[in-house]
């Protein structure tokens, strides 16, 4: 053994190809077959895909670094449940792309917070948290609510995510400026919106500010949907104590 | 291998190379390392024998044990209600008196009342229920919807102004400003008025004038959910405004706000989230919490 | 140093050079067009060719190197990149200490978005690790290569090619974060243009890091070239399959990831685990096989638990990323292969780290009087004691108490300062009189002050990270006698305010410790060289030949 090292080692080109292929089996064995076996992801017929405005939301929790802080995967154990809600299924991220698991929580799990709070709520903690919790160490994101939400591009967002693998439609890219605006604007023209996104759209005046559709309006319609794009996991009655 | 030279510190022979001057012994592997290594590897294959392991193309081994992390944590979490059980279902047939008077219930609604209403409430009414601006204090025994325990169960089941319930309870205060039902002066005499009534010294000197103009506005706009007093109406969770306790602030600027774009407060309805024990465990938290209060 | 460039080699970097800036320029054009904010990342890439190729005309008339350069070793890029590598440790670790005042007094962002707990993060692990941790691997990469080839660089292009090019990536990342561009992928978090740039750059440090092994006058290739080797192929194959992604369009920053889901986790974590194992600890261990048995003067300890060590590395690291996904949506059968590969991996861990101190027997002596073999030796006991902890934590039920919480954080600073910090202060301080001729650095007793420093800081650090990661986790899962859980979790975060303070007193003294660094070597490049050059690391100058 220690012999054929003796020679191996003066040929560095052999070298090399031991090194990439000792080191691409484990990745291989790993990943590959998560594409393969079809228990690795659940089926859920009705998942829903994020409207633009949630997607622009999800893009400024990345560009905020909220994962830095808080995770959004509910664990098999048993306080996680307690605490959070039925463990995290495989298809609840199926169009999360990149997925945000987190790997910290010094904030709480957010996999399921859509619903939780009041938008009134969300709004005036993002702005100022110790405003609401005095105790919480999370930063202020005041710009939120004065920077207008960029939705020129947002038919080029959908096509990108479509090309990765999301089931956009023709029309939901078309129309995907007109949606983001239509569903922070209640009083507007949110018809098609709804047709194209689904009846349960959560169609709201996010951050309470009729004039214009700002990142806090996007932010907050996605944290208001964490957890609620599939149903997969929700479970048939809380179960009673 | 090569012609070698021993080190004489540790008497074992060098490889014969040398790089730079750095040379490397040929020392043996000790036996503890193949020992470690080998012990490593049948804890790893006895592992995977027992454990799902290994992929298998379309499918994969699920070990002899027939584990599953699903499966397992489903299991603890339903025995753990199962051993709750022992004493969540006398808090479900019990009454609010009852379960209050009998201290070893009571031990667990202080426990985990901390914690349901820590982890769910808290965000709101603070960590130890007195509420901030916009959130009700819910130890203070002034109550928008009621101090019943029946009347907390039900705010709390079904929220108000909530998203998430279709029973939910509902109270608006219209925004007579923004909306154009009142003009600027009405509304900063009106707003002079509502102070006057918890502060009657507001209504001597300066605005005087303005307080009589504003009870003619309250009398025309307002009594009907706030009454000819301003004390309010608790079937519909309009808040006393002649007593010193504010929900959204009693200084001019929070009141002309109140009264110029309304408010709205939303309480999420927590009956699809909490299970009724969870939320009868929360009444009688805030019960006692109230009570305890001096 | 332009100077030390051949007039061809001149040209080739003006003509790189001109090429960068006008990709800058298209960059912002492109990008300004939309608001994005690429737009400033086209600028710095215009300003840092700019600079450059200003500095490359100025010293473009000097006259040619003749050819007695072949007959000695091209460090210049090795000098410019441990002061980079110096710079970047004071800058990263500053953030460190600013991040970490952060979770203690939240506050101190001034209400300004850049300072952002979750923009500044990124900025503290990339300026840490690609910027202090991936200068000083490059730098020491190539006096290694060379040393134990016995070969000097083929060239003297590619290395400052090498080295510019990669700062030009870590500058593109952490200014990125400031600004908000991330891809969120921890570890990887850089866009798409800055992704492809890296892998350029890194293609040209493999061909470079080859033809000198192809040079090289020893039989045999050192088992300090193995892990460098190891570190460059594996790093390349990681951030290739890991950034895959298709931008939104080619003139914004914005692009989604191929993988979604379980896959991509499984894909980031099979990427993050082995960024620590060939980034963080192969590159490392490259390090301490060279610099180690030469400042000791020993031998290295076990030929063939080198060997041993270098494959099990090799091979069972790149099966643990699967730790990192314990109890989650993640299939079980890949945590467990991640767990059991884990655990096995101790043993070459620990054979490497006991080789690393075995070779200091016969030497001890040494470290007890010298503070950069000591730096060196305290780094192989941290090696040992973080991949013992690391594995401990890889067993699925201690993961289900450790992870999400501070005990992570502590383990991977017990790994980042206390080994892969140390072994670089340790090596820095032993190649700095080296490269710059000097007799020793400029004040041994300022190495010591640094070792104690950082000793302090390690233990402060990882002791408060330690306990309110325990108290964290534990405070999570405690129940009450009658079944429910007992803290909510604001609870946990008021718990966690005293530690965040201990870890922010712990970061400041190893901040400290690396800026008392920074001023040593700064003051030893500074000292005039001896009229006699003292005996350096490179006695076999004379076999060298020229170049092609
Ligand atoms: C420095 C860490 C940190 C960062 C960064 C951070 N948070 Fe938080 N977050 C916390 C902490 C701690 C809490 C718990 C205390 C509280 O409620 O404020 C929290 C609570 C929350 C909650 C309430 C969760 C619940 O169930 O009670 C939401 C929602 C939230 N954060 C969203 C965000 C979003 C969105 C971002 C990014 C724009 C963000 N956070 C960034 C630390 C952070
Ligand atoms: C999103 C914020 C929010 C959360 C979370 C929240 N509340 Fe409320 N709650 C409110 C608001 C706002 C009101 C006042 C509603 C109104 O204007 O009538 C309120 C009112 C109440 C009232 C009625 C007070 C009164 O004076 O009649 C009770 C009782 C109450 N909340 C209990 C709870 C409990 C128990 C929880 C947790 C299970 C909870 N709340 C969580 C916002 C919240
Ligand atoms: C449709 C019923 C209705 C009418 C009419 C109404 N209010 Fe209200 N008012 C409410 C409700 C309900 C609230 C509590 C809102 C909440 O909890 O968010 C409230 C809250 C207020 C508050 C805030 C109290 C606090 O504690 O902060 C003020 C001040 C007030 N009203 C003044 C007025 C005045 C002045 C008028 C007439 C111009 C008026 N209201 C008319 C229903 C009404
Ligand atoms: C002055 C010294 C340092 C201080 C004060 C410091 C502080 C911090 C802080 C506060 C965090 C964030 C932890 C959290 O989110 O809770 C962090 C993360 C991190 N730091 Fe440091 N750090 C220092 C040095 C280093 C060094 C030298 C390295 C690497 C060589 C390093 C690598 C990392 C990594 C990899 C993470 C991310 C950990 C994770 O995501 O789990 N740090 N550091
Ligand atoms: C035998 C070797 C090692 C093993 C088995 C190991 C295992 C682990 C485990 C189990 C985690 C926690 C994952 C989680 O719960 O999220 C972790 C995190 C980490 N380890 Fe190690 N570790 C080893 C060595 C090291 C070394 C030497 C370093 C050097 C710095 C290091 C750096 C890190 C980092 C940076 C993280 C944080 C990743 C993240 O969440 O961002 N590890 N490691
Ligand atoms: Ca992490
Ligand atoms: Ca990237
Ligand atoms: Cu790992």
């Amino acid at each position: 053994m220690f012999g054929i090292h003796y020679r191996l080692e003066r040929k560095s080109i052999t070298l090399v190809l031991a090194i990439m292929v000792v080191a691409s089996i484990g990745g291989l064995i790993e990943i590959a077959p998560l594409f393969t076996i079809d228990e690795t992801v659940e089926t859920d017929p009705n998942m829903r895909v994020y409207t633009p405005l949630e997607l622009a939301g999800r893009n400024i929790y990345i560009r905020e670094g909220c994962y830095a802080c808080h995770s959004q995967m509910i664990r098999t154990l048993q306080d996680d449940v307690d605490r959070y809600g039925h463990y995290s299924l495989a298809v609840e991220s199926k169009y999360d792309h990149p997925m945000l698991w987190g790997s910290k929580r010094t904030g709480p799990d957010l996999a399921r917070v859509g619903g939780k709070y009041s938008d009134a709520w969300q709004v005036a903690h993002l702005t100022n948290p110790r405003s609401v919790v005095p105790q919480s160490v999370m930063p202020k994101y005041r710009w939120l609510n004065t920077t207008e939400l960029q939705t020129t591009y947002l038919g080029e967002h959908l096509k990108a995510q479509r090309d990765v693998g999301v089931p956009y439609t023709d029309a939901m890219i078309a129309n995907a400026p007109a949606d983001a605006v239509a569903q922070a604007s209640p009083d507007g023209d949110t018809q098609g919106l709804v047709k194209r996104y689904g009846p349960a759209t959560q169609v709201r005046l996010f951050d309470g500010d009729k004039r214009t559709v700002s990142e806090m309006d996007a932010l907050v319609a996605y944290l208001q949907v964490l957890g609620k794009l599939s149903k997969a996991a929700q479970a048939p009655e809380p179960a009673g104590k | 291998m090569a012609v070698t030279e021993r080190d004489p510190h540790t008497g074992h022979q060098t490889t014969g190379h040398e790089w730079n001057g750095i040379k490397e012994l040929n020392t043996p592997v000790p036996r503890a390392v193949w020992l470690f290594l080998i012990l490593s590897a049948l804890f790893a294959v006895g592992y995977w024998i027992l454990m799902p392991a290994w992929p298998l193309g379309r499918t994969y081994t699920h070990g002899l044990l027939g584990v599953d992390q699903r499966t397992t944590v489903t299991r603890i979490v339903e025995r753990a209600a199962q051993e709750r059980s022992a004493w969540t279902g006398r808090i479900a047939a019990l009454d609010y008196n009852q379960i209050r008077a009998d201290p070893a219930l009571m031990k667990i609604v202080r426990e985990d009342g901390h914690r349901l209403f820590g982890d769910n409430c808290a965000a709101c009414h603070g960590i130890n229920a007195t509420g901030g601006k916009g959130f009700p204090n819910l130890i203070d025994k002034d109550w928008l919807w009621g101090g019943s325990p029946d009347m907390i169960a039900q705010t709390i089941a079904v929220g108000v102004n909530s998203s998430k319930s279709k029973d939910t309870r509902v109270s608006q205060m219209l925004a007579f400003g923004r909306d154009g039902i009142l003009d600027n002066n009405a509304v900063l005499a009106v707003t002079d008025y509502v102070l006057s009534l918890s502060d009657p010294a507001h209504a001597l000197g300066r605005t005087a004038q303005s307080v009589a103009a504003g009870q003619a506005v309250f009398a025309a706009n307002c009594v009907a959910c706030h009454g000819p007093e301003g004390r309010g109406n608790q079937a519909l969770g309009v808040p006393n405004l002649s007593d010193r306790t504010w929900l959204y602030g009693g200084d001019a600027q929070s009141v002309y706000t109140s009264v110029y774009d309304g408010r709205q407060g939303e309480m999420p309805a927590w009956q699809n989230q909490l299970s009724p024990v969870d939320r009868k465990i929360l009444v009688v938290y805030l019960l006692d919490k109230g009570a305890s209060r001096r | 140093m332009i100077s030390g460039l051949t007039l061809s080699e001149r040209q080739a970097a003006i003509a790189i050079l001109i090429l960068g800036t006008m990709i800058g320029i298209v960059m912002a054009a492109a990008a300004a067009m939309r608001a994005d904010a690429m737009e400033i990342h086209g600028y710095i890439v215009a300003l840092y060719s700019l600079g450059l190729l200003a500095v490359v005309l100025r010293g473009y008339f000097a006259p040619e190197p003749d050819d007695t350069r072949l007959a000695s070793y091209y460090d210049d890029p090795s000098k410019a990149g441990i002061i980079l590598s110096m710079a970047w440790a004071v800058f990263g670790m500053f953030m460190g200490v600013w991040v970490a005042l952060l979770l203690a007094f939240p506050d101190m962002t001034f209400d300004t978005a850049w300072a952002s707990f979750g923009r500044m993060r990124p900025v503290h692990t990339t300026g840490v690790i690609f910027g202090f941790g991936g200068n000083a691997l490059i730098a020491t990469s190539y006096h290694v290569m060379q040393r134990t080839s016995r070969a000097r660089m083929p060239g003297q292009f590619s290395p400052w090619f090498v080295l510019l090019g990669y700062n030009l990536f870590c500058i593109l990342a952490v200014s990125g974060y400031f600004m908000g561009i991330t891809q969120s992928k921890e570890y990887a978090e850089p866009e798409w243009y800055a992704d492809i740039w890296l892998v350029v750059v890194w293609v040209t440090y493999l061909v470079l890091y080859l033809r000198t092994l192809a040079r090289r006058k020893e039989p045999h290739i050192y088992v300090a070239n193995w892990y460098y080797l190891a570190f460059i192929l594996v790093v390349a194959i990681l951030h290739i399959v890991n950034n895959l992604a298709v931008p939104v369009s080619f003139a914004g920053a914005k692009s989604y990831s191929a993988f979604s889901g379980v896959q991509d986790a499984m894909t980031q974590w099979w990427y993050g685990h082995n960024a620590v194992a060939f980034f963080l600890t192969a590159g490392f261990l490259g390090m301490m096989y060279y610099y180690l048995p030469k400042r000791a003067g020993r031998p290295i300890y076990s030929y063939r638990m080198s060997i041993i060590g270098f494959w099990g590395i090799t091979f069972f690291y790149m099966w643990a990323g699967s730790h990192h996904l314990h109890y989650t949506a993640l299939p079980q059968w890949v945590q467990t292969l991640g767990m059991t590969f884990s655990l096995m991996l101790l043993i070459p861990s620990w054979i490497a780290a006991a080789n690393a101190l075995l070779t200091l027997n016969g030497a001890w002596d040494k470290v007890r009087d010298d503070a950069t073999l000591r730096f060196m030796m305290m780094a192989a006991v941290f090696y040992g004691l973080s991949t013992f902890e690391g594995s401990f934590m890889a067993i699925r039920p201690v993961n289900s108490l450790s992870h999400y919480t501070d005990w992570t954080i502590g383990h991977v600073h017990s790994g980042a300062l206390g080994w892969v910090a140390m072994i670089t202060f340790g090596s820095i301080y032993a190649l700095v009189p080296w490269l710059w001729k000097r007799e020793r650095m400029h004040s041994p007793a300022l190495v010591e002050v640094h070792f104690w420093l950082a000793l302090a800081g390690t233990l402060i650090y990882v002791f408060a990270m330690w306990n309110s990661g325990v108290l964290q986790g534990l405070m999570w899962r405690t129940y009450n006698d009658s079944g429910t859980l007992t803290y909510s979790f604001l609870d946990t975060v008021v718990a966690m305010h005293p530690y965040y303070i201990a870890r922010a007193i712990g970061g400041l003294f190893f901040l400290t410790g690396a800026v008392v660094g920074s001023y040593n070597i700064w003051m030893t490049i500074r000292q005039p060289a001896p009229t006699v050059a003292p005996p350096g690391d490179e006695p076999v100058l004379a076999h060298l030949e020229p170049a092609e």
